[in-house]
């Protein structure tokens, strides 16, 4: 649309999937009338001679020969739509009309404004008594949020947050943390085909004084703090930032149980090692929450035992190479890389770096690196250029040592860990106090 | 009659849209310049090389150039200044 707008006629071609969504995105931009054209879905794995038959078939979504569609799009004298385009305002009430709690339950679950699972009605008084659980202004802008990097940013204050809060059933005293999880700037919604969940880590005083489980089922359904924060983080996250609908702005293949609520805490008390939050330059005494993206794949074992070594690997070249690793390790697991001479989370970092690795040749058929990684290669940025240079059978690494972060968190009850997909590379941990 | 309660709308508040005009068309193709623009997908590589064989099969006056952008999902000011500058149209693919 920026070429449009720079004098140049451009034809935009998608996969047919996408038609719903990329027709809301040019509404959403005031180009409504933008010239989109569509092939079948997918194009990931077609051969050379499958990819001719596509352009020189149908348009799925206009029936039309594909290449018409194409050459007419750059050519076709504009319409009076076309030379003005869009102009709208797009307003949310702050109350609805009055109704019955039945319509009402009705309303928000056909609206999309849950996510399927009864809520909590936000009646005045509810989100009054949500909002004192912060000195903050209810007006006060908490931040902005969209669920990916090409939609527009919707904007939102302290009382459509603690609106969410309570449609998710979570405490006032609860409510820092979920301003916080608001303030990040990070969706727990995205609208990647790929799937993906945001876990967050809550860190420091804040976990006791709320009663935060960070032992036995620490991410199972057995504590209300825990369940209801990550809750409303989906929740505010899908509300807040324009929705997060399917074939619209939500095209998850798979989707996530992450989704459903994914919050938890570490297990300071029983961890041998600095906990997350003094990783990142906090002081012990702050709370904060980490938000991690990722969750698209789990993997989890045992030990460490002898072989621990061998096992680790194995996990670690399991993992999708796009995106790098949380370890959640049960605080025997962590005594137990103690006692084999692992003294901090950051020589098992470290470690972890150095050997997921996996044979150049398989880790360049990987769809995502093709499409995320591969160009920082052809630009020459280390460790991808190397990575693309190597021989099919040659061991590249898959991680840098930035990208993976340890928590220690479960009951002890079996030394059991957890590789999660997490990316934490940049600012990732944030104040709770700040939104006390 | 149930009794009515009244509750707040969850949701954000989105910016105002202003409407953009297209560029406009070209009268024809002939002799143009068209830059093909790669969005780095997963094998629109393959994909931006059958429609330039396509085009330089249907339309031989027709100058087609493939383009790459510097990362995928990121805007490249510098490859737009490109085509605005050098180029008579685009075609841009095959994303989302």
């Amino acid at each position: 649309m920026d070429l449009e707008q720079g004098g140049v006629p451009t034809v935009s071609v998608h996969t047919h999937t996408f038609a719903r969504l990329v027709g809301s995105v040019a509404r959403a931009n005031g180009m409504p009338t933008v010239r989109q054209c569509f092939v079948p879905q997918p194009v990931v794995g077609k051969s050379p001679a499958e990819l001719r038959g596509y352009i020189e078939g149908d348009d799925p979504i206009t029936r039309r020969p594909f290449m018409q569609g194409v050459l007419d799009g750059l050519t076709a004298p504009l319409s009076d739509a076309d030379r003005t385009g869009l102009s709208f305002e797009r307003s949310t009430p702050r109350l609805l009309p009055p109704d019955s709690e039945d319509t009402l339950h009705r309303l928000f679950l056909d609206n999309n404004y849950t996510d399927c699972l009864p809520i909590v009605l936000p009646t005045e008084a509810r989100v009054a008594a949500m909002l004192r659980g912060t000195r903050h202004a209810p007006d006060e802008i908490v931040g902005r949020l969209r669920p990916t990097s090409y939609r527009e940013f919707w904007e939102f204050t302290v009382e459509k947050v603690a609106v969410n809060a309570v449609m998710a059933g979570a405490r006032p005293e609860y409510l820092p943390v979920i301003l916080a999880l608001a303030a990040s700037g990070m969706t727990a919604r995205s609208s990647s085909t790929t799937s993906f969940a945001t876990l967050a880590l809550v860190n420091g005083p804040i976990r006791r004084e709320i009663g935060m489980n960070a032992g036995i089922g620490v991410f199972g359904p057995y504590n209300h703090a825990n369940a209801t924060i990550g809750r409303a983080y989906g929740l505010l996250s899908q509300n807040l930032q324009g929705g997060s609908v399917p074939g619209d702005t939500y095209m998850g293949s798979l989707g996530n149980s992450y989704n459903y609520t994914a919050a938890f805490a570490e297990n300071e008390e029983e961890s041998p090692w600095e906990p997350y939050h003094v990783q990142r330059g906090f002081k012990p005494e702050d709370s904060t929450v980490s938000v991690f993206f990722g969750g698209w794949y789990t993997l989890a074992g045992f030990g460490p035992r002898d072989h621990w070594e061998q096992n680790f690997r194995r996990a670690l070249a399991a993992c999708e190479p796009f995106i790098a690793p949380m370890l959640v390790l049960d605080p025997l697991v962590a005594r137990g890389f103690v006692a084999r001479g692992i003294e901090t989370k950051q020589q098992l970092i470290d470690w972890c770096a150095r050997n997921g690795r996996l044979p150049a040749g398989e880790y360049r058929d990987n769809q995502w690196v093709q499409t995320l990684l591969k160009p920082k290669a052809v630009a020459g940025i280390a460790p991808y250029a190397a990575n693309f240079a190597a021989a099919d059978d040659a061991d590249v690494p898959l991680f840098q040592p930035e990208d993976i972060s340890i928590v220690v968190a479960g009951g002890a009850t079996q030394p059991a860990w957890r590789m999660i997909a997490g990316a934490a590379r940049g600012v990732n941990t944030h104040s709770i106090d700040a939104w006390r | 009659m149930s009794q009515q309660v009244i509750v707040h709308d969850p949701r954000g508040y989105p910016p105002r849209v202003t409407g953009k005009q297209l560029a406009q068309r070209l009268p024809n193709l002939s002799g143009k310049r068209l830059y093909l623009v790669d969005c780095l997908f997963d094998n629109s590589a393959a994909f931006m090389a059958q429609l330039r064989a396509w085009l330089r099969q249907h339309l031989p006056d027709l100058v087609t150039e493939i383009i790459r952008p510097r990362e995928s999902w990121v805007d490249d000011p510098e490859m737009r200044a490109t085509i605005a500058a050098n180029g008579d149209a685009a075609i841009l693919g095959v994303g989302l």
